[in-house]
């Protein structure tokens, strides 16, 4: 049972919601935040593991290159340029497709390897803990988010999901069984969710919201949940407490005032999910 | 001028900065580079004087009347684009990798709109912004049409303040890029702090001048102080210290910029703040 932690806006509490909720279930926990990746200050896991993640570029053997620009011309991504005598290589704006490859006539392009991120893996208790860390500087991370979801371990797996609704999303939306959208009762917040919701109905995955931040007398969000048919697994309160824990990046859930909170959220997300 | 604001992490009060800053200022122009979570223009009213359909990547399309079924493309796309000769428009990524190999000539490339682009007229200034279509990318291209149409409705003394988004990636670098000033604005959680570090490591390396703004400060003083010892070691000047205030979240939900509410402590910080910014600013 994969289930995705999702927001639209940033900073409503992803973070918070899917290393509390991988304590309480005992459950796995992926962090593809990869541009800031955070749950790991959390839940502190030992014997950490790293992976580096690589992906591919080109790369031309002068000897073959009659220096056609067919490559050049190909890219749709503009990572390569031809100058006087020689082909340039941005490698950061390169996609990896392989379309230089496939129409070079003379076999002059092949490709190798460059370090992009890493991955890394340790143990919470007895759960396993990964993250993707993009190296700072690289713009895509779709790559260290792919390789992360197609590893993913047997279980239950907490995904912690990048915020928005782009390709990064996206792709972690393929994997995900289910989908968890942590809202705040802001106008912002609300906005954003609406946004993240119609992304995941658009692929058919089972959809439920926790509030964040929740005061009493939010009527907004719990009135778009009902006309949707969205079930709301909790509410966590707008407390300058919570905030003062969190900021020191300790585990809310270990303190008896809120565990109940992440108790039952727990609850709701198996009893909704239908999963034993 | 161009200044952005940035911060990392989400939800550390990017769109509240960059709006009041904006109030604060005459001439002024905004664009909301936050695609995927466009909030800037919630605060304001205003009409569309200008709407254009923004193209990013390319599709591909297969003539399913010249497909011949051979599965050439998909062994060759390295996205997993193509399933049963069906393409998956969410992974493709407009490569067109498939049409060098296609032997019957049936996959062409083509144009998909991917943002509805608008300039939005207010009685506060010009807003530069996008919808975008779901499931779509917001590029750096995007992000650049966005600044650039900006620009045409800015002269040489216009400020133009751009909301940016989270994280690192593409959207934070193409929203830096040449850009003149780059205000973060962080909180002192460990998890503000990490990427506060990875999002000044990224300015730096592209050569903006930085400016710090620590959003509620009194959280956690301890960090604040860490972050500020950060900032004396690596050059950069923090220009605001934020207090905790629940006026912001009121002032979200009203739809009105912080600077509208007379008693609001963040209020007077964020004032005294643009002082030290527009003080940097002419140094």
């Amino acid at each position: 049972m994969n289930i995705g932690i999702l927001s639209g806006k940033g900073g409503t509490g992803k973070t918070f919601l899917s290393t509390n909720l991988a304590h309480i279930l005992g459950a796995n926990y992926v962090d593809c935040d990869v541009e800031e990746p955070n749950g790991f200050i959390f839940l502190n896991p030992t014997g950490i593991k790293t992976f580096e993640v690589k992906v591919d570029y080109p790369v031309i053997d002068k000897s073959k290159c009659t220096m056609c620009g067919e490559c050049v011309k190909v890219c749709q991504f503009n990572a390569l340029a031809k100058v006087k005598n020689n082909i340039l290589l941005f490698e950061k704006l390169c996609h990896a497709c392989g379309a230089c490859e496939v129409i070079c006539k003379f076999n002059a392009l092949s490709y190798k390897k460059r370090t992009m991120g890493v991955i890394e893996e340790g143990k919470h208790n007895n759960a396993i803990c990964k993250r993707g860390v993009l190296n700072i500087g690289e713009p895509m991370a779709v790559s260290v988010i792919d390789q992360l979801l197609e590893n993913l371990n047997d279980g239950v797996n907490i995904i912690d999901c990048a915020p928005g609704t782009s390709r990064n999303v996206v792709n972690s939306l393929d994997y995900v069984d289910a989908a968890i959208l942590v809202t705040e009762p802001t106008e912002f917040g609300f906005h954003d969710l609406k946004l993240a919701a119609k992304l995941i109905r658009t692929f058919n995955k089972p959809l439920a919201v926790v509030i964040n931040k929740y005061v009493e007398g939010e009527e907004k969000i719990h009135q778009y949940c009902t006309d949707e048919n969205i079930p709301i697994l909790g509410v966590i309160p707008y407390k300058r407490e919570v905030a003062k824990i969190y900021s020191k990046g300790e585990m809310i859930s270990d303190i008896d005032e809120y565990r109940d909170i992440f108790m039952n959220i727990a609850n709701e997300v198996k009893a909704v999910f239908v999963w034993s | 001028m161009e200044l952005v604001v940035l911060s990392g992490k989400g939800g550390t009060g990017k769109t509240t900065i960059a709006t009041a800053i904006a109030e604060l200022t005459k001439n002024v122009v905004k664009v909301d580079c936050d695609v995927d979570a466009p909030n800037l223009y919630l605060f304001y009213k205003g009409s569309n004087i200008k709407k254009e359909y923004f193209y990013g990547r390319k599709k591909a399309v297969i003539n399913q009347s010249l497909c011949i079924k051979c599965r050439k493309c998909e062994e060759v796309c390295r996205n997993g684009a193509i399933k049963s000769g069906e393409i998956n428009l969410y992974k493709c990524e407009g490569c067109g990798t498939c049409t060098l190999v296609c032997p019957s000539n049936a996959i062409k490339l083509k144009d998909k709109k991917s943002a509805d682009i608008f300039i939005t007229k207010t009685d506060k200034g010009i807003i530069s912004r996008a919808e975008m279509d779901i499931g779509s990318n917001g590029s750096g291209k995007l992000i650049t049409s966005l600044r650039k149409n900006a620009k045409r409705y800015s002269d040489e003394n216009t400020l133009t303040i751009i909301d940016g988004s989270p994280g690192i990636g593409c959207p934070v670098i193409s929203s830096v890029t040449n850009s003149d000033i780059s205000l973060i604005v962080t909180e002192p959680t460990r998890s503000g702090m990490e990427d506060f570090k990875r999002v000044a490591i990224l300015c730096k390396s592209l050569g903006v001048f930085m400016l710090v703004c620590i959003n509620k400060f009194d959280i956690n003083e301890e960090i604040s102080k860490e972050i500020k010892i950060y900032c004396n070691e690596h050059q950069m000047k923090v220009v605001g210290k934020i207090p905790y205030d629940d006026t912001v979240m009121k002032s979200i939900n009203e739809l009105k910029s912080i600077i509208y509410y007379e008693n609001s402590v963040a209020n007077t910080a964020i004032r005294e703040m643009w002082k030290n910014i527009k003080n940097e600013i002419s140094n």
